[in-house]
């Protein structure tokens, strides 16, 4: 192991916990992941002892309160390697945060006749704002198609990416696991003028991070993810990119001036982030950031990638024919998130048995239809591993699977 | 905690593996779908009505195996039934899966094999696959009405 796993187990209360004496085997983490004690005592200290509103006001509690709300900022930023931290916008969650890109610059940027690249991979969050956005300006969307083994196919991304203004993809399929080769899809964009949007959902809390060298335009990632709390997500942009656009929600914090016939907005971040923030939940980022980095993201990714390597070996080996795996068998262009069919038993029959067990996995469409269209199923089990996982739970998992199979066996 | 045999009766197994009026209807049969967007499953319910009876019903789509049970138990208790009985099944059969907005059921309408769907309830998540093709085929009923 590249990381002390029993250390960091411990870190994880919810770990420790027993659901009807058996204990908990997580495998969703691709979903949300859970909190380690720092995260949970970073935000219990702070609305017991610290909290007030922030950027309002003189006094000692407002200027330390905004002070660790900039300063989860600043650790995303560095997290990231962002040129600056004011390029760092709080949100919602991912979802907002691809919603704000399409509603500030795409509504800016995009008219008829217009096109923007999608892949078929795409979660949800990365089609359907652009869905809404192309029902009223017009522009159509263009699809990168996959690979047999799950892939992005780039054979005819030239002809895609010719005239298109944005290529909006995914760092790491929900569904499928694979790794995109964010560099590479970057420049190819570039090199047709389009601006380069990446949803790091699932890639950012699992591996190394870095959009200076990725030379990307966004980046959308979430908090609940990654160790920290629900509630917050991040909208990472080019400064210059930023600054012209228009503003996303109007209202209080975002504006340098309001009269009668109109407004004007504040400089950056604060343009992008209307109303009172999610200070709390800031404040607990910062404290998984500090985790995440004290274990190092390429050790998180090294643990994931043995994890990886195991559960393909077992869950061939103990199965064979009798699973099918979706995606790519090459760790290299893999993380640790499996969908699978197993036999003719139905996703959720499937995690109804699991769950007898305490095996915590999702069932259903992963939030991204058009690509289970495209794997012929209308829905997967989905096991996802993330760094206080363990082989034992993938021996767990191929336990509860050999059960699933006994009690369906038609 | 419930157990897997409190969900799984045998003879919810039993019409998962043979599934009972499997198949489609040529119109004026009416066709509608179902669709429980959480987990995918879809379903189609063709119902063939005259003179206000249920004279034929077939099933068609995917689903797990509370879905397809349920609408394959469904078809067997009420092809050849009058229109007012069956409402008065789908009645008494969501009054038993708990939702919330079905008020206390005519008991007359009897539940046979479908009371083993009853285990159901102790797993809330799943009470949306048992009713689902519950739900399409009172749409069903409703644009035959029309």
């Amino acid at each position: 192991m590249t990381i002390d796993i029993d250390h960091i187990r411990a870190d994880f209360p919810i770990l420790a916990d027993t659901i009807n004496g058996k204990p908990l085997v997580y495998l969703d983490s691709a979903n949300s992941s859970h909190k380690p004690q720092s995260v949970i005592d970073a935000m219990s200290t702070f609305m017991a002892h610290q909290y007030s509103p922030t950027n309002r006001s003189a006094y000692f509690l407002a200027a330390q309160a905004t002070e660790m709300y900039e300063g989860a900022r600043t650790k995303v930023a560095k997290f990231i390697n962002a040129r600056h931290a004011h390029e760092v916008v709080f949100t919602k969650n991912a979802t907002e945060s691809l919603n704000l890109v399409a509603r500030a610059w795409g509504a800016a940027n995009l008219s008829t006749g217009d096109a923007i690249v999608l892949t078929h991979m795409e979660h949800h969050a990365n089609i359907v704002p652009w869905q809404m956005l192309a029902a009223e300006k017009g522009f159509t969307i263009r699809w990168v198609p996959l690979t047999a083994d799950g892939l992005l196919d780039l054979s005819h991304i030239d002809q895609l990416l010719d005239g298109a203004k944005a290529f909006s993809f995914t760092s790491m399929s929900n569904v499928l696991g694979t790794i995109n080769p964010v560099k590479e899809l970057v420049s190819l964009a570039h090199r047709h003028g389009a601006i380069a949007i990446v949803d790091g959902c699932q890639s950012v809390p699992h591996m190394p991070t870095d959009v200076q060298d990725w030379d990307a335009d966004f980046l959308a990632f979430s908090s609940h993810k990654m160790l920290g709390p629900t509630g917050i997500g991040m909208l990472w942009g080019k400064e210059s990119l930023l600054d012209a656009m228009p503003p996303f929600l109007g209202g209080g914090n975002m504006i340098a001036d309001v009269t009668l016939n109109g407004f004007t907005c504040a400089e950056l971040p604060a343009k992008f982030e209307a109303g009172t923030q999610p200070i709390v939940e800031a404040v607990g980022l910062s404290a998984a950031v500090d985790y995440l980095n004290a274990i190092g993201m390429h050790n998180v990714r090294q643990h994931e990638m043995e994890i990886s390597r195991y559960a393909l070996d077992t869950l061939t080996q103990r199965f064979g024919e009798d699973i099918v795996i979706h995606g790519s068998k090459n760790v290299e262009v893999r993380g640790a998130t499996f969908s699978f069919a197993f036999r003719d038993v139905h996703p959720h029959d499937i995690s109804q048995v699991l769950d007898q067990h305490n095996v915590c996995v999702r069932a259903g469409h992963h939030c991204a239809k058009p690509l289970m269209r495209l794997l012929g199923a209308h829905a997967t089990a989905r096991a996802s591993f993330y760094l206080y996982n363990t082989t034992d739970e993938v021996d767990a998992l191929c336990d509860a699977l050999t059960e699933t199979g006994e009690f369906f066996t038609l | 905690m419930p157990g897997l045999e409190d969900l799984y009766r045998e003879i919810i197994l039993d019409h998962y593996k043979s599934p009972r009026n499997r198949g489609t209807l040529e119109p004026p049969a009416i066709r509608t779908e179902g669709h429980n967007p959480l987990c995918g499953d879809e379903i189609e319910v063709y119902i063939a009505v005259d003179n206000d009876i249920v004279s034929d019903i077939k099933i068609s789509g995917q689903g797990c195996s509370i879905s397809q049970s349920s609408a394959s138990m469904m078809s067997a208790a009420i092809k050849g039934k009058p229109v007012a009985e069956v409402r008065a099944l789908i009645h008494r059969f969501k009054h038993m899966m708990s939702i919330e907005d079905v008020e206390e059921p005519d008991t007359s309408a009897p539940l046979g094999d479908l009371e083993a769907l009853q285990g159901v309830v102790k797993f809330p998540v799943r009470i949306k696959c048992a009713v689902l093709a519950w739900n399409t085929l009172a749409e069903g009923l409703d644009t035959a009405a029309q």
